[in-house]
């Protein structure tokens, strides 16, 4: 049953092949199994996961037939979710339970999905390797040395492991498209302002974005469906018509123009990941489409740049994690400011701090022309490099990461290093823009992914262009040994 | 050597809207600690401010009112510092793009000349909550009530050169927001703050090191520190010392200035663009809707009382002074049909029993339609002035409308000549000494001995008989 | 860039971290390095160019002035490290 997508699970509830009781008991029960190995979930909520699988099958034997109904589900612990712990992967918060639900647990639980847990990630999406968990790191079900990536890695070793039908995770500078590259699932990153932020802690507002992460483009579109539209609580949330995902699903790709950025190929990335991304292409071409060369010129500044954007926003969003309100205090604190030293310096892990401080440092007196405002000019030229490219072309493709996973601990010491590997996709949280991770051609066993950029608010397009190669391969449906 | 004083003012002015300036949490006063925070006021995890409509209006409103450059493009940026009351651990205010720009009001000073003062700009931002220093077992208490109520920060030029100016431009500020109903201007309760940047200066030098006064929460302390500040500031440098740039609090126990705890110690805000909120945009068509809405100003009002009305400048302003007070006048002058009458009585006897009581004008037990009907009792001649102090006491103690009064207690004025001659005869049959010494009397004394006759007379008529008509008989018989 | 103990020690105290003399050390080296990367910055030319704070050219949406919040309090100060009588505790301020 684990193998299946949210289509043909959602047949199999209609038809009554199965119950949603007994589809989140068998998720429940590989959960038990696995997650020791795996990490993957911060909280399992059985129990709850068990009322609404009952409360979905009444549904769905009083003839309900949303897509999602019954369909058993993972929130990265990113998501407030009411009355359930909500860590965000921090010491911080590690008796925080949420009083309320982000906008998209509310819209999950309105179209009838069953909520399995709560999943691993970096402390509060910071990192690209899940090894900046307070709650250990996550393993890739692909090779359990190897991260899953991050920060959403309990989200994809869940997908990717079978854990779990499909996952919510959020992205803000590759962290949705990476782990789903490095476990080999679909990721999805919307259009800054397609999905709610209300409810999502955050770290970099004027970046994040929460997404799905799923095995199919299919499920990814099915996901989107409810998470996507207009939320009055989020200021940055776009009021646009929501269109219908599933609809364009299989729609011809002749004539269609993918821009191929020549800062994507060759340079840093492996060889033998490049003749994946070429296999995945030549694949399109056969399909009709067309490959055009462009160029993004400022892609090496990508990096650099969003590691002032991103701190700067970080070190002032986690300022309200002061130990007076909610969240960890440390012990007997001798004034005020020991009060606040300890409970945040206790409280936080390196990485978290050490952007905190990159970030204050980026906004401090003097210092705020050169770092903050330069970066955000140099945002602007990376924005405009895309929509000078989006004239040429209807999505661009190149590697999701210039490496498959790597080992655990391979680059924990090295912050610098780490950042790198965040080199295609942070540009496009830059932008604001969509983008996708699909499998492709593993490489020495381990999962590869092709990147998909769209042009604001194509969702519709980046998910059929996604499906139709799903339907022309079967890259994406290969699942890691040991848990078929 | 002479110095001279150079203070600006930033006044914080709460909009009364019914909800906070980015969630939907109620903005009344007094309710129990921390039961009107909710949890985009606590900076709950993942929350998200969205900007209240009628807090924009209101500071546009005020900017039109005083004139300004209107922002029609506006952003809302992050002041980061750390302190209990400040949940986020940033205040969202406005930097560099504010919603009101340049303006600049007019104040009246005590030789009656005008001086304009320049307004640099206002911005809209959240209040922080309050930390309550009482003994919780040794510790602060922190009560976020307050925390995201909308103010306006009015910042001024440095152009006030005495503690006097500084009330005068506070208190037109204050008349202005009232005015505007835009702010319920209640100092008591914090709703209109005042913290004073002030400095001295050898006369006509270069500006000195200022200091930034706090606590000032009403008009005679906002006196009173910057005063006891500048003599601190003098004696300072006399002596040989130099100012410090901090932030100072007035204890008005104490009656000092005393430097505060370091709140701002860095001072380094790290102010940026709050990602959480986008540029506001206002458009042409707003910004016209609310200035041909713009009620009338207290300048405005005070030159019409002067002109339609015929009041005193002196008058003028002290029935304009609040918008309440100048609308109580104009409705009693309505019914009462004559403006000088109903001026003297409202600044006359109504202020004075109401100051006496220890009311607002709100809580006047007089309508204006009650005090008017009276003064109309006056003005067609039922009652004289002198009895209508009587009935205003009979109505201020609640019993009744002025007719009603009149007409129970029979204080109608006679105007009947056969009655009043009746009582004339009476008094003159019964002093023919005081008679006879009056027509003996030279001319120029006598109109000063008919005072007696009149006394006499009224105290007969127990006041009711119409002054003129006595006078002109007693003339006639004598 | 290369940054000092001390400066590390003003950024840390601004952002109100703990970092003890032991880790200093090492937070400086990392934070200059990551401040090298960041460095890359200067190579671009943004002459005239207009910083970008958000990704979507949006303006901001106006709320309703509407009280549409209830006291919640109770299950707030649930989650609230030290409470009483309704008020959030911490150590005493001197003003």
């Amino acid at each position: 049953m684990h193998n299946k997508t949210i289509s043909e699970l959602a047949l199999g509830l209609r038809v009554g092949d199965f119950t949603s009781v007994e589809l989140t008991r068998s998720y429940l029960d590989r959960v038990s199994k696995f997650n020791n190995e795996l990490n993957s979930y911060i909280t399992v909520c059985e129990e709850s996961a068990l009322q609404s699988a009952e409360i979905a099958d009444r549904r769905i034997r009083a003839g309900e037939a949303e897509p999602l109904l019954g369909i058993p589900i993972a929130h990265k612990d990113i998501f407030c979710t009411e009355g359930v712990k909500t860590s965000c992967g921090s010491k911080m918060l590690d008796n925080f339970i949420a009083p309320y639900d982000a906008h998209v647990v509310s819209l999950f639980n309105q179209s009838g999905a069953v909520m399995l847990g709560k999943t691993n990630m970096d402390e509060f999406a910071m990192g690209s390797s899940n090894e900046n968990s307070y709650y250990g790191p996550v393993h890739n079900p692909w090779k359990l040395e190897a991260v899953p990536g991050g920060s959403s890695g309990g989200s994809a070793s869940a997908v990717a492991a079978g854990l779990c039908v499909a996952a919510t995770g959020t992205d803000t500078g590759g962290s949705i498209r990476q782990p789903a590259a490095f476990c080999g699932i679909t990721g999805l990153k919307p259009t800054y302002g397609r999905v709610s932020r209300y409810g999502m802690i955050a770290f970099a507002s004027s970046l994040d974005q929460g997404g799905p992460m799923t095995r199919t483009a299919e499920d990814a579109a099915a996901m989107l469906q409810v998470m996507a539209g207009f939320d009055p609580r989020d200021s940055t949330s776009a009021d646009q018509p929501v269109p219908d995902y599933m609809a364009g699903l299989g729609n011809d790709l002749s004539g269609l123009r993918i821009g191929v950025p020549k800062e994507y190929l060759g340079g840093g990335l492996d060889a033998d990941i490049e003749a994946s991304i070429q296999l995945a292409l030549a694949e399109y071409t056969r399909m009709g489409a067309e490959l055009v060369e462009i160029s993004l010129p400022n892609t090496q500044l990508g990096v650099p740049t969003y590691y002032v954007v991103a701190p700067a926003e970080c070190s002032s969003n986690l300022s309200r994690f002061d130990g007076v309100r909610y969240g960890y205090r440390c012990s007997d604190p001798k004034d005020l400011e020991d009060l606040y030293k300890r409970s945040r310096g206790e409280g936080f892990g390196p990485e978290v701090k050490r952007r905190i401080m990159i970030g204050t440092y980026a906004l401090s007196a003097g210092y705020y022309d050169a770092y903050y405002l330069k970066a955000q000019k140099i945002r602007h030229l990376i924005s405009d490099d895309f929509r000078e490219a989006f004239k040429k072309v209807d999505v661009i493709m190149g590697p999701t990461a210039p490496s498959t996973a790597f080992g655990i601990g391979e680059k924990s010491d090295d912050p610098v290093t780490m950042y790198l590997s965040d080199i295609y996709t942070i540009a496009v949280n830059l932008a604001g823009l969509p983008g996708m991770s699909i499998p492709v051609k593993p490489v020495g066993g381990m999962p590869v992914g092709l990147q998909l950029i769209g042009n604001y608010f194509e969702e519709a397009k980046l998910l059929n262009v996604a499906h139709r190669l799903q339907q022309e391969t079967d890259w994406h449906s290969a699942t890691p040994a040991g848990f078929e | 050597m002479q110095w001279e004083t150079v203070i600006g003012l930033e006044i914080h002015a709460q909009l009364a809207t019914k909800s906070k300036i980015f969630s939907g949490a109620s903005t009344a006063f007094g309710a129990a600690p921390n039961t009107q925070a909710c949890n985009v006021d606590l900076g709950m995890p993942g929350v998200l401010p969205v900007l209240n409509k009628e807090a924009v209006r209101m500071a546009v409103t005020f900017g039109v009112a005083i004139d300004a450059e209107i922002g029609q493009r506006s952003v809302f940026a992050r002041k980061n510092y750390f302190y209990p009351d400040l949940p986020k651990g940033y205040q969202i205010s406005q930097f560099e793009l504010p919603i009101v720009g340049k303006g600049e009001v007019d104040i009246e000073l005590d030789d009656g000349f005008c001086k304009p003062v320049g307004v640099t700009r206002a911005h809209l931002e959240e209040d922080a909550g309050k930390s309550l220093h009482e003994d919780f077992h040794g510790m602060t208490g922190v009560d976020l009530n307050r925390a995201g109520t909308p103010l306006l920060e009015i910042v001024s030029e440095p152009d006030m050169r005495s503690a006097k100016e500084a009330v005068a431009y506070a208190k037109k500020i204050h008349q202005i927001v009232q005015y505007l109903g835009i702010c319920d201007g209640n100092m008591q309760e914090g709703s209109f703050r005042c913290d004073a940047n002030v400095s001295v200066r050898p006369l006509g030098g270069p500006l000195g090191t200022r200091a930034e006064l706090k606590n000032l929460n009403s008009f005679r302390f906002l006196e009173r520190a910057i005063n006891i500040e500048v003599e601190r500031q003098i004696d300072l440098i006399e002596a040989g010392g130099a100012v410090v740039q901090e932030t100072r609090l007035y204890d008005a126990d104490k009656d000092e200035t005393r430097s505060m705890r370091s709140k701002e110690e860095a001072n380094d805000y790290r102010y940026f663009p709050d990602p959480d909120l986008l540029p506001v945009e206002l458009d042409a068509d707003l910004i016209e809707t609310i200035r041909s809405a713009m009620p009338e100003l207290p300048d405005a009002k005070r030159l019409r009382f002067a002109e339609v009305y015929g009041l005193s400048e002196y008058d003028a302003a002290v029935l304009t002074a609040s918008k309440d007070l100048a609308e109580y006048f104009e409705q009693v002058a309505k019914v009462a049909g004559d403006a000088k009458l109903a001026a003297n009585w409202v600044m006359g006897e109504l202020s004075g029993s109401l100051n006496k009581a220890g009311l607002d004008l709100s809580e006047s037990p007089l309508s204006a339609e009650t005090l008017g009907g009276m003064l109309l009792r006056i003005v067609d001649k039922t009652i004289s002035g002198k009895i209508a102090k009587q009935v205003f006491e009979a109505m201020w103690a609640g019993e009744g409308e002025a007719d009603q009064i009149i007409e129970a207690k029979g204080l109608k004025q006679i105007t009947d000549t056969g009655a009043i001659e009746a009582v004339v005869d009476g008094v003159l049959e019964a002093n023919p000494e005081q008679v006879a010494n009056y027509r003996s009397a030279d001319e120029k004394k006598r109109p000063k001995m008919l005072g007696f006759f009149v006394g006499q007379v009224m105290k007969q008529s127990k006041g009711k008989a119409n002054p003129q008509q006595v006078n002109e008989l007693l003339l006639k018989k004598l | 860039m290369s940054l000092e103990r001390s400066d590390v020690e003003k950024i840390a105290h601004l952002a109100r971290l703990a970092v003890s003399d032991d880790e200093l050390e090492a937070v400086t080296s990392d934070l200059s390095n990551i401040l090298n990367l960041v460095e890359q910055m200067e190579t671009a030319d943004t002459e005239g160019v207009e910083p970008m704070a958000h990704p979507l050219h949006m303006t901001q949406r106006l709320r309703e002035d509407e009280a549409t919040e209830q006291d919640q309090r109770n299950l707030f100060q649930s989650l609230a490290p030290l409470t009483d009588e309704g008020l959030y505790l911490v150590p005493r301020v001197i003003e």
